[in-house]
């Protein structure tokens, strides 16, 4: 939120009004004293309680009285090492796998560049449960791949906490790549070539010059991949299935726990809500940097 | 408990929005209209008269396991009464349970335990005492042609072999515990699935080696899974009870549904899926 930006932009506006030849018969919309035009501050109001009133109404109705005791369970800190692990594991995946994707999308003239794109981005917009059941088909016991990696090395994936890590880093890594492309887009291509016409080679000019370039645009889709991979559901559900400590994350808890104990559901939702208000208020400053 | 009474409180305040949120979305039934009542109804219902008219929409929520038989109770109740609509949901009973209790507008509960049954009755949402319908029996499912030779109970915890159980919450966990104490039997799964359908899908994916569901389920999946019985599932039969709810929305067409389901028809469905007569 600018306030000061729409502050001086009211002000300066009603100045050249002034100054341009007393009132004018004309009509303009009322504003506020901060210069907000009113048709847009009570959406904007209602947009902002909208948002943040779920929220408050958690922590009013937090059991705060046997909040102790129920987050001094085992079965919570075991959920929540789960998840934190899993979801720094699949942010690793991302990171492996989506930059040199996204260099490729943003740098390499190649045909079907489009298509390409649009299919890595597809996670995002599919709902997690559909991901979940296309890589049980894909990656499971009976699978596509996952037949083939059963008889071949007896790898299988469901039920497993790497399955979890695989359903987090399918949902999460299309973050990662689309913010990574767009700041690789946005830097000057000019550095690397001016590398290479130095005599470093692609991959030297990419390690050296390219990725200190958009590390701030990696940051901040990794931090984006990580926190959509702790809140996975669907797809972990799906293909990982539900086994304390060794797939049941957070979310899975949470949604558990409300069935049987609403009570438990609710510190849990906490605890997340905590874990991820930290992890957003750490990394503003690198978060600002990047946008 | 002040804590359970507050969540408690919030999970009411989640219910009326989704009260709100359904009669938006024309998930509201008017109780007038003009149909006559010719149900083959084993009792009276225990309000109306004779002739009650049925129309609307009636919302039964239902245990996973009464999906087939449920769905061929609402295709006759419709035709029985025309102008009306039987709508479904099915799912784990403790979380059926749980959505009633937070103010889910639904007409009729139908749960696969006692236990989960007594949820709604503690809240005070059912309207009289639950009747027992139906009873239902554990088997063994597993992979068509059974390649891993599995013959009881003890087979599946021999190592290497892949079991999804249901959730302990839910009835076909708590049942499938039951079994395995009676048998003294120790099994690690792979997965407590959240209802008895997800429970069966993972052994028709051949994602697991076997599950432990009812023999319902493994009659309804066809030739996808290869059923075994077991001795200790008759140590953990499951009573299923039926109630019409207090804050139905649709009470007359409540109590109706309720009343097919008890009537030597709807007992002849239920049997022809494979369930006990209670």
């Amino acid at each position: 939120m600018t306030t000061e930006a729409t502050e001086a932009t009211g002000t300066t506006g009603e100045a050249a009004e002034r100054l341009s030849g007393g009132p004018r018969p004309r009509r303009t919309v009322r504003r506020t004293r901060a210069g907000v035009p009113v048709p847009l501050l009570l959406p904007a109001l209602g947009g902002f309680a909208f948002l943040v009133l779920p929220l408050v109404a958690l922590l009013l109705r937090a059991p705060w009285s046997g909040l102790s005791e129920q987050l001094t369970s085992a079965a919570v800190w075991q959920a929540l090492r789960l998840s934190l692990i899993t979801a720094t594991a699949a942010t690793a995946v991302a990171l492996v796998l989506g930059v040199p994707l996204a260099w490729v999308l943003a740098r390499a003239r190649f045909p079907g560049r489009g298509l390409v794109r649009a299919l890595v981005t597809l996670p995002l917009v599919l709902p997690p449960v559909v991901g979940g059941v296309a890589l049980l088909l894909a990656l499971g016991r009976n699978g596509v791949v996952g037949r083939w990696l059963d008889s071949a090395f007896g790898i299988t994936l469901p039920f497993t906490t790497t399955g979890v890590v695989v359903a987090e880093a399918f949902v999460a890594m299309p973050f990662l790549v689309i913010s990574v492309e767009g700041t690789l887009r946005a830097a000057d291509p000019r550095y690397e070539e001016a590398a290479t016409t130095l005599g470093a080679s692609r991959f030297t000019a990419f390690r050296r010059v390219t990725l200190p370039l958009i590390a701030p645009g990696v940051a901040a889709g990794a931090v984006l991949a990580w926190a959509r991979a702790l809140g996975e559901f669907g797809a972990t559900i799906t293909f990982a299935g539900n086994f304390p400590g060794r797939t049941q994350t957070m979310p899975l808890s949470v949604y558990l726990a409300l069935q049987s104990d609403p009570a438990a559901a609710i510190a849990l939702s906490l605890v997340l809500l905590a874990v991820s208000v930290t992890v957003l208020a750490g990394l503003r400053d690198r978060w600002m940097a990047a946008s | 408990m002040t804590t359970r009474s507050a969540s408690r409180r919030a999970l009411r305040v989640v219910g009326g929005l989704a009260v709100a949120a359904l009669t938006l979305s024309g998930c509201s039934s008017d109780d007038s209209g003009s149909s006559d009542d010719s149900g083959d109804s084993s009792r009276k219902a225990d309000s109306g008269s004779s002739s009650d008219k049925l129309s609307g929409t009636v919302t039964v929520f239902a245990a996973a396991s009464l999906k087939e038989s449920f769905h061929a109770l609402g295709k006759t109740f419709e035709k029985q009464h025309p102008g009306t609509r039987v709508t479904f949901n099915f799912g784990g009973s403790d979380a059926l349970a749980a959505s009633i209790t937070s103010g889910a507008p639904a007409d009729v509960f139908a749960a696969a335990s006692p236990k989960t049954m007594k949820t709604v009755t503690d809240h005070k949402d059912a309207k009289g005492t639950p009747a027992t319908f139906v009873r239902n029996q554990l088997e063994i499912a597993t992979l068509p042609g059974n390649p891993k030779k599995i013959k009881s109970l003890k087979d599946l915890t021999r190592s290497g072999t892949k079991v999804a159980l249901c959730a302990e919450e839910v009835p076909c966990g708590a049942a499938a515990r039951k079994a395995l104490d009676a048998g003294h039997l120790e099994l690690t799964p792979v997965s407590y699935e959240q209802d008895v359908k997800g429970a069966l899908t993972k052994v028709e994916l051949k994602e697991v080696d076997a599950s432990v569901v009812y023999k319902t389920d493994v009659k309804a999946a066809g030739g996808k899974v290869a059923g075994v019985e077991f001795p200790e599932s008759a140590k953990a039969l499951n009573d299923y009870p039926i109630v019409p709810l207090k804050n139905a929305p649709n009470a007359k067409a409540a109590t109706a549904f309720v009343d097919l389901v008890q009537s030597a028809r709807g007992q002849k469905v239920l049997s022809g899926a494979g369930f006990l007569k209670p």
